[in-house]
């Protein structure tokens, strides 16, 4: 059965229009809840609609074939983007959103694991003792998928050694003693591409590839495996990320609002390594000034738009950008480059634009430290290696005892429960949360009321899914989707039985990857 | 009332009846399926519990291995000695002394001895908070304590005590391996039945770094696998953490019990002649 209906507004499509909406009222009787369906395309009451097809899977092979031009779609103004499912978690963004990006203090010891980045760990090419300068290179790629690692302060090389990580345990890391003349005086810099344009795009993704730039959304995955796409795949969209809808986090939306221009330099050269025709930069309405400055910036620009996304999480998810942004939907366990797109995020492009403008490698980022546990919350500019203690001393320390502490956002980052980790190329954000009650962990029996189903922005069936998993039944967890979940945590977020779904789900996805996976390879 | 009709239904029904009764006759001897007499003579001795403990998908399973000579007559752990005996006496085949053994948890690292690094809220298994940083327990070797080995047993024999570690009740279990199979952290172990000490520790660290943690855990100090601590011999350090070689001839682990200054090894069975009542029971 399909899935859903999808509306939009047409104006010049009148006569339509009545097909269209009754359709849409057979199917809100035909099924338990189409109510996530009708406020999610924001089309309720709307002047004119059109069903455009029953799956948009079957819309894109039809009437879009691939290397065919479109246009990102032009919603009316006021109308936002999105995608069917998903949740509006409290937003807490009021706590930073107004506070422009701060350099935190230079670190008093750096810590750079190898192994910031999906892939192989990087390879040390420094010893201990070795004196360095800011921005030399720590670690080269330790494979294909992998990213180096450069040190953010000039100073001197402690030791090689285990430190905790924040995947868990412990992980091979570079402990650096930065210089104490303030060690910023020398860096070393590869050589500035002034005119990206005249250069072969090879050149730009082997830039990026020294730079040691991944994505920086969190999931962290080598931009310059990602922005080649295998052979008979082309990208004809780069969507850039800046959503921002993970609650607590404004560092993406300060830097969209501070430092634009090389947001959209970067997609510049996005789009000249692709060779896509367009660039679309998303962001969610709650940023309204982001939006309205990226508009500006880009007004001259005849490939690049600027869209604005309904508030609804995950919007920030890759796959439910494209699916908001293009209508395109990206089939079952495949990657966005079978419907050509590439999505990065705001902050990947920044720091290609400073790669290859500035020749700087990727020792910095943005990151917010909040919570309502913090004295004074920030958006910082951070050199990466920083311990969290360092920059929690900056923000004023914590205001209560015994606090949750999250790296990441608050619905897809992990607890973590010690404050010597040092921030990775992956953290966007630090929360400190207060204890939770008691009853907010303890689980009930699930009431098979389907919210769960409704909102799972990847059509899954959670519910089940978690039985599933919990009992270790591969067959039957898969059936149910536990492959293609995204790790969203909007399952979890809405049971009202407190179901720890989503943990479940995680719980056995890798087995169940790792036999899809084995399976594929059979098949061939 | 007419009795005809009644004799004409009779006739029609009983008449299909032995026509079908013959024809199924004939079909089930004619294109019956062989079956080996020993599988069904096997699958009678078996348990029946389906327990899964062999390795085969339940008893019906373990049979068929068994008499096509694939699997060996002592795999049922529940049936015991007694029952490889007799599935040696159908296939006719002696049988070596089955070694009778038993479930032991190798941790003594309860809530009063080991450290709690954070407070877990998460899916409460070992298998899920094994995965968030190691577990909330400071000792990523020790017992993570929800449970996964008491869900695991199929007999009864594994209850959760009041103090975090999981109990094995020695008289319920078979030796199955379930347990071993579901704890994230290898804690349990099958060891010899009439083995009356073990080692009650997993650590792989020593000295400093597991006093932070555990107050009963085995440092590595190795005196156990010296001379000085058991002159019986059987015991070879792995690292930092003593292996016990229970097939080794003439051991006597009771030594290295008196021997370790942690205390980690633990009594299981009253020692032979005195009675040693300063060491806790592990059951």
């Amino acid at each position: 059965m399909t899935r859903f209906v999808e509306v939009i507004a047409r104006r010049d499509c009148k006569s339509f229009f009545t097909s269209g909406m009754e359709i849409c009222r057979r199917r809100v009787k035909s099924r338990p809840s189409l109510r996530g369906d009708l406020t999610a395309t924001g089309q309720r009451g709307c002047g004119s609609g059109r069903v455009v097809a029953k799956s948009t899977a079957f819309r894109y092979q039809k009437h879009e074939p691939p290397g065919a031009p479109w246009r990102a779609r032009q919603p009316e103004d006021g109308m936002a983007l999105t995608f069917k499912g998903g949740i509006h978690p409290p937003e807490f963004k009021h706590f930073t959103e107004d506070k422009a990006l701060v350099e935190a203090r230079r670190p008093g010891l750096v810590v750079i694991p190898l192994a910031q980045h999906i892939g192989a760990p990087a390879k040390p090419v420094v010893g201990k003792g070795d004196t360095l300068k800011a921005g030399q290179l720590l670690g080269e790629p330790g494979g294909f998928v992998s990213a180096a690692v450069h040190s953010p302060v000039a100073g001197k090389v402690l030791k090689i050694a285990d430190h905790p990580h924040a995947m868990g345990g412990l992980k091979p890391a570079v402990i650096i003693e930065p210089a104490e003349d303030g060690g910023d005086g020398e860096w070393e810099l590869m050589e500035p591409i002034a005119e990206p344009g005249r250069v072969e795009p090879e050149k730009l993704v082997e830039r990026i590839r020294a730079a040691g730039i991944v994505g920086m959304g969190g999931a962290t995955f080598p931009t310059s495996v990602k922005v080649v796409p295998p052979k008979g795949h082309e990208f004809d969209t780069v969507i850039l990320n800046g959503a921002e809808c993970e609650p607590f986090l404004t560092c993406d939306h300060r830097l969209m609002l501070e430092r634009g221009e090389k947001i959209v330099r970067g997609l510049e050269i996005l789009l000249q390594i692709t060779g896509a025709r367009n660039g679309v930069i998303a962001i969610e309405a709650n940023k309204p000034d982001a939006v309205a400055h990226l508009k500006e910036l880009t007004k001259d620009s005849a490939r690049i738009s600027v869209v604005k996304c309904k508030v609804k999480y995950p919007q920030g998810a890759e796959k439910q950008l494209i699916k908001a942004v293009t209508g395109r939907e990206v089939p079952v366990g495949g990657l966005p480059f079978a419907v050509n797109v590439l999505v990065q995020n705001v902050g990947t492009a920044y720091a290609i634009a400073e790669a290859i403008y500035e020749g700087k490698p990727l020792v910095e980022r943005a990151l917010t430290l909040t919570g309502p546990l913090v004295s004074e919350p920030k958006n910082l500019w951070v050199r990466l290696g920083t311990p969290v203690s360092e920059l929690l001393e900056q923000c004023g320390g914590l205001k209560g005892e015994a606090a949750r502490f999250i790296m990441g956002g608050p619905m897809m980052g992990m607890a973590q429960h010690r404050f010597d980790l040092p921030v990775a190329k992956g953290t966007s954000g630090l929360l400190f949360l207060p204890p939770p009650p008691p009853e907010a962990f303890t689980e009930g029996p699930c009431l098979r009321c389907g919210k769960c189903v409704d909102i799972c922005p990847m059509n899954l069936v959670p519910c089940d899914a978690a039985l599933y998993s919990r009992a270790g039944n591969l067959d039957e967890a898969e059936r149910y989707g536990a492959a293609d979940c995204i790790e969203c945590g909007s399952c979890s977020f809405v049971c009202p039985a407190k179901r720890h779904l989503v943990q479940s789900i995680k719980l056995l996805k890798p087995s169940v990857l790792k036999r899809r996976a084995e399976r594929a390879r059979a098949a061939k | 009332m007419d009795y005809d009709i009644l004799l004409y239904a009779m006739l029609s029904l009983g008449g299909l009846g032995l026509l079908f009764g013959l024809a199924l006759a004939v079909v089930a001897k004619k294109f019956a399926v062989e079956v080996d007499p020993k599988v069904e003579e096997i699958l009678d001795l078996l348990p029946g519990a389906n327990c899964g403990g062999c390795g085969y998908p339940g008893c019906a399973g373990y049979a068929e291995a068994v008499a096509s000579g694939e699997a060996p007559v002592t795999g049922c752990a529940p049936g015991g000695p007694e029952l490889a005996e007799q599935i040696g006496k159908v296939l006719g085949v002696s049988v070596e002394n089955a070694v009778r053994k038993v479930a032991v948890v190798r941790c003594r690292g309860d809530k009063e001895h080991a450290r709690d690094a954070f407070t877990y809220y998460g899916v409460p298994r070992c298998s899920a908070a094994q995965r968030l940083d190691d577990g909330p327990k400071a000792c990523v070797y020790g017992c993570l304590g929800f449970g996964d080995c008491v869900e695991a047993c199929k007999f009864d024999a594994l209850v959760m005590g009041s103090d975090g570690l999981p109990v094995v009740i020695e008289d319920n279990c078979t030796a199955c391996g379930a347990c071993v199979t579901a704890c994230p952290r290898d804690i349990i172990a099958l060891i010899p039945y009439d083995e009356p000490v073990f080692l009650g520790c997993v650590n792989r660290d020593r000295g400093k770094a597991v006093k932070e943690v555990c107050s009963v855990g085995c440092i590595g100090c190795s005196l156990c696998s010296r001379e000085k601590g058991n002159p019986n011999g059987g015991i070879k350090m792995d690292g930092a953490l003593p292996v016990l070689d229970f097939d080794h001839e003439d051991h006597d682990f009771s030594d290295p019990l008196r021997a370790c200054p942690m205390s980690c090894f633990v009594r299981r069975l009253p020692a032979e002649g005195a009675a040693d009542d300063e060491n806790e029971d592990a059951a």
